[in-house]
C-alpha cells in the first residue's frame, strides 16, 4: 500500500504546477486575454524562487519571490498588449522567449548547485495515518496552495460580482465598458494573477519538484497549462480533472513501462499528449457548449472609442 | 529563437575578434561548437573543460573561442563558418547532428582542420571524428550495483534507443552479471536528453517498482537528488554530480575530452595533424571514473580492478560468452565483439527486463 501511497505523492507533483499555471490563464483568458508567455514567466518564477531559496536558505521566501517576479514579468505583458495595444499571441510568444532566455543569464551562477528543498509538512498523528495521512496532510504547502486556489478561482468567478465582471469583460469587453466597468482595469488584474500563479508554478519547480536550477528546465510545461485551460474548456472543475488526468497518465507510462507493458516506450511517452488531444476533440463536437464558455473576446485588443 | 539570437551575437564577437588576430601575431586558434550552455553541469561543461586544459596547455602560444546553445540542425552551419572564416585554425563541433554542416564548412575551408564529436561522416581529408567509450564505465557501475544491491533489480534512466544508450545497458548488465548471474534491470525510456522533471518522474516510478540502484543516460542531475530523497544509491552522468547527492552517488562517469583535445592541437601547431577516426576509452583517460564512494571497501576494491583490466586492456566487457535477449547467441566463450556491431548495437543481452523500442 505504501507504494499506491508514494505513486499518488509522484502524481501530485507532477500535476501540480501544472494545475497552478493552469488556474492563472484560466482567469486572464476568462478577461479576453490570451497570454502565451505561461512558459516565461512559469521559468522566470522558477529562477526567482531557487536564487531566493539559495540566498536566504528559506524556501518559503523563495515561494514569494515566484510570486512576485512571475507577477512583474506579466505586467510587462500587460503594459505592452492593454496601454499600447499590442498584438496578444505575438507579445505572449515574445515574453516566452525572453523569458527563456533571461533566466538563463540570471541563474547562470547558481547552475551547479543542489537548492533548499521545501520540505513536506508533518503533523503529528495525521500525517502518520497509513496511506492517505502522508497523501492529505503530509505534502508540500504549494499542493495545498493549488488546490485552494483552484476553489477560489471557482467561487469567485461563478459566485461573486467580481467575477461576474470578469467574465462579462471576456465576453463582450465593448458591452462592459458601455455598462461602465473598468475593462482596462480588470485586465490588468487578471493578467497579473495569472502571471504570480505561473510564478509559482515555476517555484513549485525549483523548489519542490527537482530543488535545482538549470536553463530550460521547464521544459514545456507552460505550454501544457495553456492546453489544459482549452481543454478543460474555461471550467475550474475540470481544470483540476484535466491536470491530474495530465499528471496520472505520465506518471502511470513509467510505471508501465518498469513493469514491461508490451507496448512500445514512444507510444506510452506520448501517451499524455495523446490523452489530451483525444479530449480536446471529445469536447469540441459538442459545439454548443464550447461556445457558451468560450471567452467571447478572447484574444482580441480593447480600445475605447469613447 | 533564444538560441539563434545567441550564435548571432556570439559570431559577432568572434569575427571581431578574428579581425583583431589578423593583424597580430600567429597564434594556433582552437574554436568550440557546443550544443548546451557551458554551465549545464554535463555535457558541455565536460567540452568547455577541454577548451580549458587547451588554454593551460599552450598558454600564449593559442587563443580559444567558444559558441553556446548553438541548434543540432542546418543553423549550425553559419557559426561554424564563422569560426572558419575568422582565424581558427582547429574547430571542434561536439554533438551528433553537426555532422552535416561541420562537413560542409570543412569542403569550403580546407586549410581548417574540423573535429566532429560522436559523428562517421569524414568527407574530406581536413575532417576528423572522435568518441569515446562510455561503455566500459557502464560495465564497472554494473558490477558495483550487482554487488551491493539488495532487492536484485538496478534501473535505467535511458533518452532515445540509438546505439550508444543501448551499447550502456547491455555494458551495465554484463557487468551486474559477472557478479549476480540474476541481476536484473529495469529500462523506462524518457525520450528526452534533458528534462529535469520528467527525469525525476521516471527515477520515483522505478524506485516505486522495486529498484535500489538508479542509473540514467540522460543530462541532468534530478535523477540523482530522488535517488537521495528515497534513501537509495544512484550513479552520476558525464559529470560528477557528488554535491547533488553526497551520500548517493557510488561513482560517475566523467567524460573527459582534455587529453584529446590537448593532443589534437598539439598536432595543429606542429603540422602533424592528419584526419582519423578515434573511439578512446578509460587506456586514453577519456573516460574516467569518479572517486568509488558509499559503498563497502571490497566492492569499491572490485571496481578499481575491473576499472585498471579496462584500461591494460585485460578486459573487454563485451566478450562472450553473451547471449542475446531473445536466447540466440551473440558470442561465443572467449570472441570479442567486433566494432561494427558495437557502434551499430540494436539489440538487447539477455537479463534486461524491458522490449527495446525500434
Amino acid at each position: 500500500m505504501d507504494v499506491w501511497a508514494s505513486i499518488i505523492l509522484s502524481v501530485c507533483a507532477a500535476s501540480t504546477p501544472l494545475l497552478i499555471a493552469a488556474t492563472g490563464e484560466l482567469v486572464v483568458e476568462r478577461s479576453g486575454v490570451l497570454n502565451l508567455g505561461v512558459e516565461g514567466m512559469m521559468i522566470m518564477g522558477a529562477v526567482a524562487a531557487f536564487a531566493t531559496a539559495q540566498v536566504t536558505g528559506n524556501p518559503y521566501f523563495g515561494a514569494v519571490a515566484a510570486i512576485i517576479v512571475g507577477a512583474a514579468f506579466s505586467l510587462l505583458f500587460a503594459f505592452l498588449t492593454l496601454t499600447l495595444v499590442a498584438n496578444q499571441v505575438a507579445t505572449g510568444l515574445a515574453l516566452t522567449i525572453l523569458g527563456l532566455g533571461l533566466s538563463g543569464m540570471i541563474g547562470e551562477s547558481f547552475v551547479g548547485h543542489p537548492g533548499v528543498r521545501m520540505e513536506a509538512i508533518n503533523i503529528p498523528l495525521l500525517s502518520d495515518i497509513p496511506v492517505i495521512g502522508k497523501i492529505i496532510f503530509g505534502q508540500d504547502l504549494i499542493f495545498y496552495v493549488s488546490i485552494a486556489l483552484l476553489a477560489g478561482v471557482a467561487w469567485f468567478l461563478f459566485k461573486t460580482r467580481a467575477g461576474l465582471m470578469l467574465r462579462s469583460v471576456g465576453d463582450s469587453h465593448n458591452s462592459a465598458h458601455a455598462l461602465g466597468i473598468q475593462v482596462i482595469k480588470i485586465r490588468y488584474m487578471a493578467i497579473l494573477f495569472g502571471g504570480a500563479c505561473a510564478g509559482l508554478a515555476g517555484g513549485h519547480l525549483s523548489l519542490v519538484y527537482v530543488p535545482q536550477w538549470v536553463e530550460g528546465m521547464t521544459a514545456g510545461r507552460g505550454w501544457i497549462a495553456l492546453a489544459l485551460v482549452v481543454f478543460a474548456s474555461w471550467r475550474p472543475g475540470r481544470l483540476l480533472i484535466g491536470a491530474y488526468l495530465f499528471g496520472a497518465v505520465t506518471i502511470g507510462q513509467f510505471h508501465a513501462q518498469a513493469v514491461g507493458v508490451p507496448i512500445p516506450a514512444q507510444f506510452l511517452t506520448s501517451l499524455p499528449y495523446l490523452a489530451t488531444i483525444v479530449v480536446l476533440v471529445l469536447i469540441a463536437r459538442n459545439r454548443r457548449l464550447t461556445m457558451i464558455n468560450t471567452p467571447a473576446a478572447l484574444g482580441t485588443s480593447f480600445v475605447p472609442d469613447r | 529563437m533564444k538560441k539563434t539570437l545567441f550564435a548571432l551575437a556570439a559570431s559577432v564577437a568572434v569575427m571581431l575578434s578574428g579581425q583583431a588576430l589578423a593583424d597580430g601575431h600567429a597564434k594556433t586558434k582552437a574554436c568550440f561548437i557546443y550544443i548546451g550552455p557551458t554551465g549545464d553541469f554535463g555535457w558541455t561543461y565536460q567540452h568547455d573543460q577541454g577548451r580549458l586544459a587547451v588554454e593551460a596547455a599552450f598558454g600564449d602560444k593559442v587563443e580559444t573561442a567558444y559558441l553556446e546553445n548553438v541548434p543540432e540542425s542546418a543553423e549550425a552551419q553559419r557559426p561554424i563558418e564563422a569560426f572558419a572564416r575568422n582565424g581558427c585554425n582547429i574547430i571542434f563541433t561536439t554533438s551528433f547532428n553537426y555532422m552535416d554542416p561541420t562537413n560542409k564548412a570543412a569542403k569550403k575551408h580546407p586549410k581548417v582542420k574540423f573535429e566532429h564529436a560522436t559523428g562517421f561522416k569524414r568527407e574530406s581529408p581536413n575532417v576528423s571524428t572522435y568518441s569515446s567509450k562510455f561503455y566500459q564505465g557502464r560495465y564497472v557501475q554494473g558490477q558495483i550495483a550487482a554487488s551491493i544491491s539488495k532487492t536484485g533489480v538496478a534501473g535505467y534512466i535511458a533518452s532515445f534507443p540509438i546505439p550508444e544508450v543501448v551499447r550502456g545497458i547491455n555494458a551495465f548488465i554484463l557487468g551486474a552479471q559477472s557478479v549476480n548471474p540474476d541481476y536484473k534491470l529495469k529500462v523506462v525510456w524518457v525520450s528526452t536528453w534533458f528534462d529535469p522533471p520528467k527525469e525525476a518522474d521516471a527515477a520515483k516510478a522505478l524506485i516505486d517498482q522495486g529498484v535500489d540502484i538508479i542509473t540514467q543516460h540522460t543530462d541532468s542531475t534530478a535523477a540523482m537528488q530522488v535517488a537521495s530523497e528515497r534513501g537509495i544509491k544512484a550513479f552520476g552522468q558525464a559529470s560528477d554530480m557528488i554535491k547533488f547527492g553526497p551520500n548517493t552517488q557510488l561513482t560517475a562517469i566523467i567524460d573527459d575530452w582534455a587529453p584529446y583535445y590537448v593532443e589534437r592541437v598539439k598536432a595543429v601547431i606542429d603540422g602533424t595533424w592528419e584526419t582519423q577516426d578515434v573511439w578512446h576509452g578509460m587506456d586514453h583517460g577519456s573516460v574516467v571514473m569518479a572517486p568509488y564512494t558509499n559503498m563497502p571497501d571490497d566492492v569499491a576494491a572490485l571496481a578499481t580492478k575491473t576499472a585498471a583490466a579496462i584500461k591494460d586492456g585485460s578486459l573487454e566487457p563485451f566478450t562472450g560468452p553473451v547471449t542475446k535477449q531473445d536466447g540466440t547467441v551473440w558470442l561465443k566463450d572467449g570472441e570479442k565483439s567486433d566494432i561494427g556491431t558495437l557502434l551499430g548495437m540494436n539489440f538487447y543481452v539477455k537479463g534486461v527486463d524491458d522490449k527495446l523500442p525500434q
